[in-house]
């Protein structure tokens, strides 16, 4: 009998300690977007997300930041796009070519370390490809180097969505006489919605990361115009801004977070919805 | 019926006919299917040898230092001058060790135990609440963290944990004596790191735990023990291994880290010796001064050689904590 207390009181303590924890995390996660939007949002304002800088705006003169918000699109569309162009064949080449073997597993083990290597040591390949090839800091330097971090979580994202696909519809499909090219039309139809997320988490991962654009893209004042120029970006904004010794500069350091913080709620929000939603049509 | 008499039809027509438009057709096949193959088996090897590529580069544009200076020389130099010369790297190195692992001490635990409930405890419908808190803590960025580490956690640390620590077990152990009254610190990257790398320790717990067998489970409840009892039993007997596994992970992720910490650690060249002094780690040391790169010699290779260093130790505990998860996992 006094055994079973001293088993039922240990019990409780552990659920309830993993319960203190999860629960701590999610006060966490509450209080890190509270912070956010609440000092954000007194600096938000319709000019902060329409313009330009103008002269001044580091010594709190007018002007926004829709030059980093526009720097950062461009970013982190160019980066996902080009590292979808790689990783999406790569994916496909794991399930319909190579199958389970020694290549599959080198490779998921190449891009999960890829996942694991810090974007400032990107940033600082980016920059040493930068010399070798006498580039400046550019858009284009920019997206190659925030295509490689985004390039293995897009990879094994959408590599863990094919793995879901049923077995059965390679056999199927294959048994019809198809090329083994043509059943990878058939996948690629199957996990689309699944595409379309991987795409989204690696654009979010792509806008908030910072440390491999520092080198390679820059930071410019003026609104983008070419692959070959230097090009701002949300998160340097705000870094940016606030390493201004001026309170108005630094409040609008909040409210560049917040509208990065937005950005990267409703891209998850998205990612989420595109699972549930355009599911409909897959074979389960 | 019909089918019938079409074939019948096209029996006497020459026999090379209806064969050729068939044959070249599968040749188009073929084609397609086998440079396919290749297109996309180049890409895979390409991304196999991104990482030997990489630290190729790093190797190659630090090579000047290498050359210039003993590898003992740099790692173990105290004082870091480039103008005179001096690229001692300890001070970074300590500063990134101290930075994760104060990060480590805070996140390890409570990552675990919540990777556990995740696993063990909850129903699919508690665990798909719960997804949406670790996806969201991985996605924001770090540039907010870090502003939120100003915001919040440093007058935090500079009002009440500081002068609170100063007074009670600073006086014993120097280690928790306020050194420091700016709230930036050890302490304060630490802690915001601490919440950066809890989702990953979280996801990867719940991976490796998830790939013990059921069989396991319903054994050991059958036999009457309690929840806690059989979590114990998994933990210890297959689950040891992949947590630990996810414990590295999370390390490394965290000894990377720029921004954040960067914003929030001070960045003060110096062997940190309490909770609160200011540190300088390796990726702030790179982050902050790539502008200067050009007008000194040699500082660019020093700085890639920060990067090696980086790389170096991210990627050995990155492989290793790989192969161990895929291990535990590949078992199921």
């Amino acid at each position: 009998m006094k055994l079973n207390v001293r088993r039922r009181l240990e019990e409780r303590f552990f659920l309830g300690l993993m319960r203190v924890f999860v629960a701590t995390a999610a006060i966490l996660l509450g209080l890190i977007l509270l912070v956010i939007v609440w000092r954000g949002i007194g600096a938000l304002s319709w000019e902060m997300v329409s313009q330009a800088p103008q002269g001044g705006f580091y010594l709190g003169k007018g002007g926004g930041i829709l030059n980093a918000i526009a720097g950062s699109l461009l970013l982190a569309t160019g980066a996902t796009a080009l590292a979808a162009l790689i990783a999406v064949p790569v994916v496909l080449y794991i399930h319909v070519y190579a199958g389970q073997g020694r290549l599959t597993n080198l490779l998921r083990l190449a891009l999960d370390v890829m996942w694991g290597i810090p974007s400032i040591v990107y940033g600082a390949f980016g920059f040493a490809l930068m010399i070798l090839l006498g580039l400046r800091a550019s858009l284009l330097a920019g997206i190659i180097t925030l295509a490689l971090v985004v390039l293995p979580i897009l990879a094994r994202t959408f590599d863990e969505i094919v793995s879901m696909a049923p077995g059965q519809l390679r056999e199927a499909t294959l048994s019809l006489g198809t090329t083994r090219f043509e059943f990878l039309g058939v996948l690629l139809r199957q996990t689309v919605p699944g595409l379309l997320t991987a795409l989204l988490l690696a654009f979010g991962r792509g806008i908030g990361d910072a440390a491999s654009v520092l080198f390679t893209a820059g930071y410019t004042d003026s609104m983008p115009t070419s692959l070959l120029r230097p090009v701002a970006s949300l998160p340097l904004a705000v870094f940016f801004q606030l390493s201004t010794p001026f309170p108005e500069v630094q409040a609008r350091a909040y409210a560049s977070a917040l509208v990065l913080t937005a950005m990267i709620l409703v891209i998850s929000l998205l990612a989420h919805l595109s699972i549930s939603r355009l599911g409909r049509h897959v074979i389960r | 019926m019909e089918a019938i008499h079409d074939t019948s039809l096209a029996r006497p027509a020459p026999a090379t006919a209806p064969r050729r438009p068939h044959r070249r057709l599968s040749r188009r096949r073929w084609l397609k299917d086998s440079s396919a193959q290749s297109l996309f088996g180049l890409a895979a090897a390409g991304v196999c040898l991104l990482v030997v590529l990489i630290t190729i580069t790093l190797v190659a544009r630090s090579w000047p230092i290498l050359q210039a200076y003993s590898v003992s020389e740099l790692l173990a130099g105290k004082s870091w001058q480039p103008l005179r010369g001096l690229f001692g790297f300890a001070p970074f190195i300590a500063g990134s060790a101290a930075v994760t692992a104060v990060a480590m001490v805070l996140a390890v635990t409570p990552a675990v135990f919540s990777g556990i409930y995740l696993a063990e405890y909850t129903s699919a419908r508690t665990r798909s609440a719960l997804k949406p808190l670790i996806d969201l803590l991985v996605g924001i960025p770090s540039v907010v963290y870090g502003l939120w580490g100003i915001l919040f956690i440093v007058p935090l640390i500079r009002d009440y944990i500081g002068p609170w620590s100063d007074r009670t077990v600073g006086q014993i152990i120097p280690f928790f004596a306020r050194t420091n009254p700016s709230g930036y610190g050890l302490l304060a990257a630490g802690f915001v790191l601490a919440v950066m790398v809890f989702p990953l320790i979280v996801a990867v717990t719940e991976e490796v735990l998830r790939s013990v067998p059921r069989e396991m489970r319903e054994t050991l409840l059958s036999l009457g023990a309690t929840r806690w009892e059989a979590t114990k039993c998994i933990v210890r007997r297959s689950g040891m291994a992949g947590i630990l596994a996810a414990i590295v992970l999370g390390f490394s992720r965290a000894f990377g880290e720029t921004l954040a910490v960067m914003m929030l650690v001070g960045n003060t060249a110096q062997v940190p010796g309490s909770l609160f002094d200011a540190a300088y780690p390796l990726p702030a040391l790179i982050a902050n001064n790539y502008g200067e790169i050009m007008s000194v010699p040699l500082y660019e290779s020093a700085l890639m050689g920060a990067a090696l260093v980086l790389l170096l130790v991210v990627l050995a505990f990155n492989v290793l904590a790989r192969l161990t998860i895929n291990r535990v996992a590949g078992r199921r």
